[in-house]
């Protein structure tokens, strides 16, 4: 980095630092104890509160929703070294992401690869904008891990495709406004070969959806029932039948963005939180030392962890990242936070386990132990990941 | 800064490992050992090494060095681990020079930091009495006589202690074992009378030695650093010292990591390559993520080092107990995969596994560097 490009970004963290001090209401510095309390955007949004609207408004404007998009599709513009600056500058006072979507996380970047200009100008701003809320139609009742083996079709019938079929586990299908959705354009070409990526609205006819309580008693996801759902062929994205690739492509930001899920999971350190319950010796040490050597390995696992994860980054802007390495933190990253969450249940005790009461904040505890228990579940589980690792970066025979 | 290498950085990895892997591979280890060399690393390699600039990669251009930093030394104890080379290069390019540079008057600077930079000289640190690494259990005395100082007690696990020319040891001249007030840096010639070496052949073929010192008669010039205050100087040493071992320690899995997938690739059992047995891909995949976790952890603990020694203890905390963690298990994966194979002293495997070992007790295992990281969490 030349003098001037230091100085320029130094710049840019003193302006992000300030502006984050005078913007972030101090309500959205700390991490979000229920999902009622992320911010999910759509159709029928309501803000859970006003902070949590002035925030999600005043980082909407300055294009912070999506820093690292273009700003001609409602991003910040941002080059990759200045949106590590603002990602660590809000990490250091604790700010929440303004917005969660799946649109953010998975679609747009798919989008920005092999979405024609149209479809991008479509839809990219008003995913920024916090406007539709998108759901993800992948998994079917019979193509879970072995995903390409999807049944659900689409026929050509003129300017349209008719789709007719099952998804399910599709998270937030009740309350999503438009879906991401693999379908079999070609029945009679190979596994992968016959796959098209087509978006389309869920308000559209022949489209019911079906709520599954999980263990954790909520119902964040659905079975999704297609029932000669029409949709113009203009809404496939790619080209028709070559969908896998955009569908790994967008796998790919799934992996990374469940292996981060712990950054966001809990604020203060895991001893602090374990001391407030089992206590601390006169010298100051956690009054349960085999818990407090589990900690400290934790601790030991996070950090180096992090120090991957933000390598990986610099790999990637070097251009010396592997493609499948997104699989590689989606196993490790899943792994530790499940860890995470067993040591906070194991350091709560007796209160971590209430379900429903004024203290327990209506069991954020145990309901989130028990989420975390998806993270090596979905977007792959943690044995196909070691798989992808095994054969793409190790090069191990027998794929 | 970046995670990743820079191109000089590459270039010097390149150029260590060129030299490393032609002049000295496994083999040259074994030979030494088999031949129970008195010297136990190659004299003529060591001067090539400081001839490449590499004996003084830490010393400053002013004492005739290379005047890198720590990233840099950490490139090539990567280099060292690949191929488990014996050389003075950890005891002395890394910690005695880092000892001398950082807490030498200038006298004591000049005199030694030339001499290491052009291979000269071989110094080592003395510190670890007991079984573990205990900085703070020292207990060797040094009590005021005359103009200077008279030592008396033992060390253990003095790396090339039968060799060095230049003993670095941590003494006792206040307070009592487990504190951190009173300990003091001393320069000792190994030669010096009441000195008494003994080499100890090791597991992993390494130099190593018990000294003892009884009565040894040091002056007032030899201290180095303060009288009574040395611990936050041994901090720092010790800390560079683990960031260099972290490195070795990653360069050794890596070695024996891609070893054992080469043999996963060629062996055949039940008509089918071992590879193809989906119960060893998955322990090979996750062996290859706590590889590149540790080493990211340890370039981030090296450029920490880089940065300001002083605060970068947590950090390289996490890098030693991550590298210790992850060699062991590298070289047990390794052993076990390699099957009734890497049973055998004709393989190599059996090299790194022992060489892992001595670099888990060296500066504090995974156990000591988790407590430390504990401790500076408030926990
Ligand atoms: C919280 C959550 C949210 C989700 N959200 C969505 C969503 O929004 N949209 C969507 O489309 N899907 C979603 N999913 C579905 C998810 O992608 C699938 O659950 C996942 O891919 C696994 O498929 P499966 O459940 O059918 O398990 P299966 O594929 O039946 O796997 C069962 C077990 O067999 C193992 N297994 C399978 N194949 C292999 C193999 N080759 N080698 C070794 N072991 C193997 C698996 O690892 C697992 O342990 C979500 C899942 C969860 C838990």
């Amino acid at each position: 980095m030349s003098e001037t490009e230091s100085a320029d970004l130094e710049k840019f963290r003193n302006e992000t630092r300030a502006w984050l001090e005078a913007n972030c209401p101090p309500e959205m510095r700390k991490p979000a104890t229920s999902d009622a309390d992320v911010f999910w955007g759509g159709r029928n949004t309501k803000f859970a509160s006003e902070p949590q609207r002035i925030w999600f408004e005043r980082m909407r404007d300055k294009g912070w929703t999506v820093p690292d998009w273009p700003r001609e599709y409602g991003g910040g513009g941002l080059s990759a070294a200045e949106h590590k600056v603002l990602r660590t500058e809000m990490g250091r006072i604790g700010a929440r992401p303004p917005l969660s979507s799946f649109g953010i996380w998975m679609l747009g970047p798919a989008l920005l690869k092999y979405g024609n200009e149209a479809q991008k100008k479509e839809h990219l701003p008003k995913i920024a904008a916090g406007l539709i809320r998108w759901c993800q139609g992948y998994s079917e009742p019979n193509a879970g891990s072995d995903l390409a083996s999807l049944q659900t079709r689409a026929e050509s019938d003129g300017d349209d495709f008719v789709i007719t079929g099952q998804k399910i586990w599709t998270s937030y299908a009740n309350y999503a406004d438009w879906i991401f959705c693999l379908v079999r354009t070609d029945a009679s070409a190979k596994k992968h070969d016959g796959i098209s990526f087509i978006l389309f609205d869920m308000t559209s006819k022949g489209v019911t959806t079906k709520p599954i309580l999980l263990i954790s008693g909520y119902s964040p996801f659905c079975e999704t029932f297609f029932d000669g759902v029409r949709v113009p062929k203009s809404h496939v994205v790619g080209t028709v039948n070559r969908g896998w690739d955009v569908a790994k492509y967008l796998l790919q930001h799934e992996r990374a963005m469940i292996s981060g899920m712990g950054e966001r999971g809990v604020g203060r350190p895991l001893g602090q939180i374990a001391a407030d319950s089992v206590g601390s010796d006169a010298q100051g040490k956690l009054d349960d030392a085999m818990l407090r050597g589990r900690i400290a390995s934790f601790d030991v696992d996070e950090a180096a962890l992090a120090a991957c994860a933000e390598r990986a980054v610099d790999l990637a802007k070097a251009g010396q990242a592997h493609p499948a390495f997104s699989s590689a933190m989606k196993y490790y990253g899943t792994e530790l936070n499940k860890r995470r969450y067993e040591i906070l249940m194991s350091a709560g005790g007796v209160d971590a386990l209430e379900w429903e009461s004024e203290r327990s904040k209506q069991g954020a505890r145990p309901r989130a132990w028990l989420r975390t228990k998806a993270n090596s579940i979905e977007g792959g589980t943690t044995e196909v990941m070691l798989g992808i690792v095994a054969k793409r970066i190790l090069d191990l025979p027998g794929a | 800064m970046a995670l990743v290498l820079t191109e000089e950085q590459s270039m010097l990895r390149d150029s260590a490992r060129g030299l490393i892997s032609d002049k000295a591979p496994v083999s040259h280890l074994r030979s030494l050992r088999d031949a129970k060399d008195p010297t136990g690393f190659s004299k003529e390699l060591w001067h090539a090494f400081a001839e490449m600039g590499f004996a003084g990669l830490l010393v400053p251009e002013e004492f005739g060095g290379s005047g890198l930093g720590f990233m840099e030394a950490g490139v090539v104890m990567e280099e060292i681990g690949r191929t488990l080379m014996p050389s003075p290069f950890l005891a002395t390019s890394v910690v005695a020079a880092s000892a001398l540079n950082r807490g030498g008057n200038a006298a004591q600077k000049s005199e030694y930091l030339p001499k290491i930079s052009n291979g000269s000289l071989l110094a080592t640190l003395a510190i670890d009495e007991g079984a573990k690494h205990r900085p703070l259990q020292t207990s060797l005395q040094a009590v005021r006589a005359g103009n200077g100082f008279k030592l008396s007690g033992a060390k253990a696990l003095v790396v090339d202690g039968h060799v060095a020319d230049l003993f670095i040891v941590a003494a006792r001249t206040a307070g009592s074992a487990g504190e951190r007030d009173g300990l003091t840096l001393f320069l000792v010639n190994p030669r010096a009378k009441g000195v008494s070496i003994e080499r100890t052949i090791m597991v992993d073929a390494h130099n190593a030695a018990r000294i003892e010192l009884a009565n040894v008669e040091v002056t007032a010039d030899s201290v180095l650093g303060e009288v009574d205050q040395g611990a936050a100087l041994l901090d720092g040493v010790l800390d560079i010292g683990r960031g260099a071992v972290a490195a070795e320690m990653v360069g050794l899995s890596e070695e024996v990591f891609n070893r054992t997938v080469e043999y996963l690739k060629n062996r055949k059992q039940f008509g089918k390559l071992i590879g193809e047995f989906q119960a060893l891909q998955h322990r090979a995949a996750e062996l290859y993520v706590d590889i590149e976790i540790t080493r990211a952890a340890t370039m981030k603990a090296l450029q920490a080092l880089d940065a300001d020694v002083a605060k970068a203890a947590s950090s390289v905390a996490v890098a030693k107990a991550r590298a210790g963690t992850t060699a062991t298990r590298a070289v047990q994966e390794g052993v076990q995969m390699h099957g009734g194979m890497g049973m055998t002293d004709q393989f190599d495997i059996g090299f790194f596994m022992k060489r892992a070992r001595v670099c888990e007790e060296l500066f504090g295992d995974a156990n000591y560097h988790t407590e430390q990281l504990a401790r500076t969490r408030g926990y």
